[in-house]
């Protein structure tokens, strides 16, 4: 009982980091723009494919160091001469934008990379076990991947908080106009952070690709639940998303890890059904079963008595 | 005058509705245009909520799903002699189901617009189309359920077997629905809905609860969109999970919003342009999804209220009289604009074909031959220069065509 808490632990932190990585960039390209960026998700896939590309000539660091630097560059350009150009008719024209956008990366991937699964591996130095727990191992690229987005959080939370040009965005968030006024370039300001949003997606691409496989409907998987936790966390929140990703994190991996069902609560309480009750299905279902469905009723449920989000300030 | 004018409009909608098919009776086609038929009434369902209402979903082929669902269970209980009623009501019952959620989501989604909105949508979205993989007795799982739409009483002699059958069945639907959904816009809960869309709180200080007028929106939409799943039950006697997930949910705003949303129109346009590109694209190219994407994206930048808005952008034109003086200039634009259009959409063909030669406009082109790829390479550039050239002739006749001879000095 114990080793299955501990490793559904390990890996729901695992899973919570990586998450953390795509939404830091997501509800910092929110609160700057007011935009939900829908292709966040896709920037990831992106990093993923590219990191796959180089990877097969030029191996897995350099692809690490390369490939979210492309994606932050296609970051940027979209927003340069797509997103901008549709700001001006709305905040709906915005997110149907991104949305479209979201749709043509997966064609695009689609056409230039094929629909099939890629091979996309883990570097050979990372391919043992970095501790031995009840029998079981714990890989040390998972280890690698606990570091990497341990210090993006630290990294970007330090800039944002205490360097100046994160004291500018700070600003440039609630003050757009004073920013403009003092003589800061505002525009540039939301195409970089834009480009370091994705960019930070696409790394999250780059070291999630050999675990969670490297596919064309890789986005679809994360896409919502990621808007799921920046939406819990509180829009716009860096420490919201933070523990709202842990949070799911650990939710799903509890859930699965779990045996528990429907049967044992009725159990339980004396009560029995026929096999034959309509409902059935519902008698019989178990924790794991409804895994992929608890974020989503989580965010129901948050939006419904805290629109806010968790740490979130302004409701729109 | 103008309900004379308004009246020969839906008797027109209706009369092209009908005669269709005497143009047009091949199999493919029929299918095509039943394939319109559930689309329209579906988009146009979804158009109450974004483009009239102001509520951008991202979960509205929950409604479409389950609706569709419910008809699907209809009919097996026709089927087995549980319920007796003709078929031809089964988009009602579709309809009333899509309304039951609606009336259930919306009582705590329709709070707020915006993004708490469209993010309890997406989130309703997902709940239910995972739910529907785990609840295999009324979901049917991954193949979904099915039933037979020929029992039942006959209707006038009619059982429906037939494709074209349906057609006519779904062409008097689809007026209905249309007719009043527009009617919907007409009354004070759908001017009300436009109100609260530009500005919540002044129709707030007006008295109207803003929640209340979203709500009514919401349920209306969530009843048409009902019908048009029952439409699709009807259609095609099945249903899979598939109906009501995200990618459906997708398709109905990339309609709404490439058809255009501030016209009543525009999703009927872009409900036809979508299930003409699914139908008949689909059969030359495996890419149509990519241009799908493309045009969607160029839509939601450069046509921001869409095809209809691309249309009733003439309107001043075509009442001064000065339509005609624009003829010339779009064909210079629109000849290489064309071209390109054709020659990059060669290209991209061309590098993703399974074999060496690729057939083309009555043209063979090798995907070895470095000769080919610079020549329709050289057309595309040629043809886009010269695209972005005319476009100066073009404004200026566009300037010229919208201003009369008195508007310059004043």
């Amino acid at each position: 009982m114990l080793e299955v808490f501990i490793f559904a632990t390990l890996n729901g932190v695992v899973t919570g980091l990586l998450l953390f990585m795509l939404a830091s960039g997501l509800t910092l390209i929110f609160s700057m723009m007011g935009v939900l960026n829908f292709a966040h998700a896709s920037f990831y896939m992106l990093g993923a494919y590219f990191a796959y590309s180089i990877s097969l000539t030029m191996g897995f660091w350099l692809g690490l160091i390369f490939a979210p630097l492309i994606v932050g560059v296609i970051g940027a350009m979209v927003e340069r001469y797509g997103l901008r150009r549709v700001h001006k008719s709305g905040h709906v024209a915005e997110l149907v934008f991104t949305f479209g956008a979201a749709f043509l990366i997966e064609e695009s991937i689609q056409f230039f990379w094929g629909p099939d699964t890629k091979n996309y591996q883990s570097p050979d130095i990372l391919d043992f076990p970095l501790f031995i727990l009840f029998g079981q191992e714990f890989s040390a690229y998972r280890g690698f991947m606990i570091l990497i987005s341990m210090s993006i959080f630290i990294v970007l939370f330090r800039v944002l908080t205490r360097s100046r040009i994160g004291i500018i965005i700070q600003a440039a968030i609630t003050h757009p106009h004073t920013v403009s006024n003092l003589g800061h370039n505002v525009p540039l300001i939301f195409m970089g952070v834009f480009g370091v949003g994705t960019a930070l997606a696409g790394l999250a691409g780059v070291i999630a690709g050999p675990v969670l496989t490297t596919f064309p409907g890789m986005a679809v998987v994360l896409g919502s639940i990621v808007f799921v936790i920046v939406v819990i966390g509180g829009l716009g929140s860096l420490a919201g998303a933070f523990i709202a990703s842990l949070l799911i994190g650990l939710l799903q991996s509890y859930a699965i890890a779990s045996n528990v069902g429907m049967p044992d609560l009725l159990n339980l309480l004396g009560v029995s059904f026929a096999r034959d009750h309509p409902l059935n299905d519902l008698w019989t279902v178990t924790l794991p079963q409804i895994a992929p469905i608890l974020p989503f009723l989580l965010l129901v449920l948050v939006l419904i008595f805290r629109p806010t989000g968790l740490l979130g300030k302004r409701e729109e | 005058m103008a309900s004379i004018r308004k009246l020969s409009l839906w008797g027109g909608y209706l009369l092209v509705l009908l005669v269709l098919p005497q143009f047009f009776d091949s199999i493919l086609s029929i299918s095509i245009f039943n394939q319109m038929a559930i689309a329209i009434v579906f988009a146009l369902s979804y158009n109450m909520l974004l483009g009239q209402g102001g509520m951008l979903s991202f979960g509205h082929a929950v409604y479409f799903g389950l609706g569709g669902f419910l008809a699907v269970h209809t009919l097996i209980l026709i089927e087995f002699e549980t319920l007796y009623f003709s078929i031809v009501f089964i988009p009602l019952v579709g309809g009333i189901f899509g309304l039951l959620a609606a009336i259930f989501i919306g009582s705590f989604s329709t709070r707020k617009a915006g993004t708490v909105f469209a993010m309890i949508s997406l989130g309703i979205g997902e709940l239910i189309a995972a739910s529907s993989l785990i609840f295999v007795s009324f979901f049917g799982g991954e193949a979904g359920v099915s039933g037979d739409r020929t029992f039942g009483p006959l209707f006038f002699g009619v059982d429906f077997a037939q494709d074209l059958q349906i057609y006519y069945l779904a062409a008097i639907w689809v007026f209905i629905a249309t007719v009043f959904m527009y009617l919907f816009t007409q009354t004070p809960a759908g001017r009300m809905a436009n109100a609260v869309r530009d500005n919540p709180e002044r129709a707030e200080f007006i008295g109207y609860s803003a929640r209340r007028v979203r709500f009514i929106s919401f349920c209306a939409s969530g009843l048409f969109a009902g019908i048009a799943g029952g439409l699709f039950a009807l259609n095609y006697e099945f249903i899979t999970e598939e109906n009501l997930n995200a990618a459906t949910s997708g398709r109905v705003l990339l309609m709404a919003y490439i058809g255009g949303l501030g016209y009543f129109i525009g999703p009927i346009i872009g409900a036809v342009l979508l299930t003409l590109m699914n139908s008949l694209l689909s059969n030359y190219s495996d890419l149509w999804l990519l241009y799908l994407g493309v045009l969607f994206l160029l839509t939601v930048m450069f046509l921001p209220k869409g095809f209809a808005g691309l249309i009733m952008m003439h309107q001043v034109a075509w009442l001064r009289g000065t339509l005609r003086r624009l003829a010339l200039p779009y064909l210079i634009t629109g000849i290489p604009a064309f071209i390109f259009i054709l020659a990059s959409v060669a290209m991209i063909e061309l590098s993703h074909t399974d074999g060496e030669v690729f057939h083309y406009l009555g043209v063979s082109l090798e995907r070895g031959s470095s000769m080919d790829w610079i020549l329709v390479g050289g057309i595309a550039i040629a043809a886009f220069l010269a695209t972005r050239k005319s476009l100066q002739q073009l404004k200026d006749a566009w300037e010229d065509a919208n201003t009369l001879p008195g508007d310059e000095e004043s």
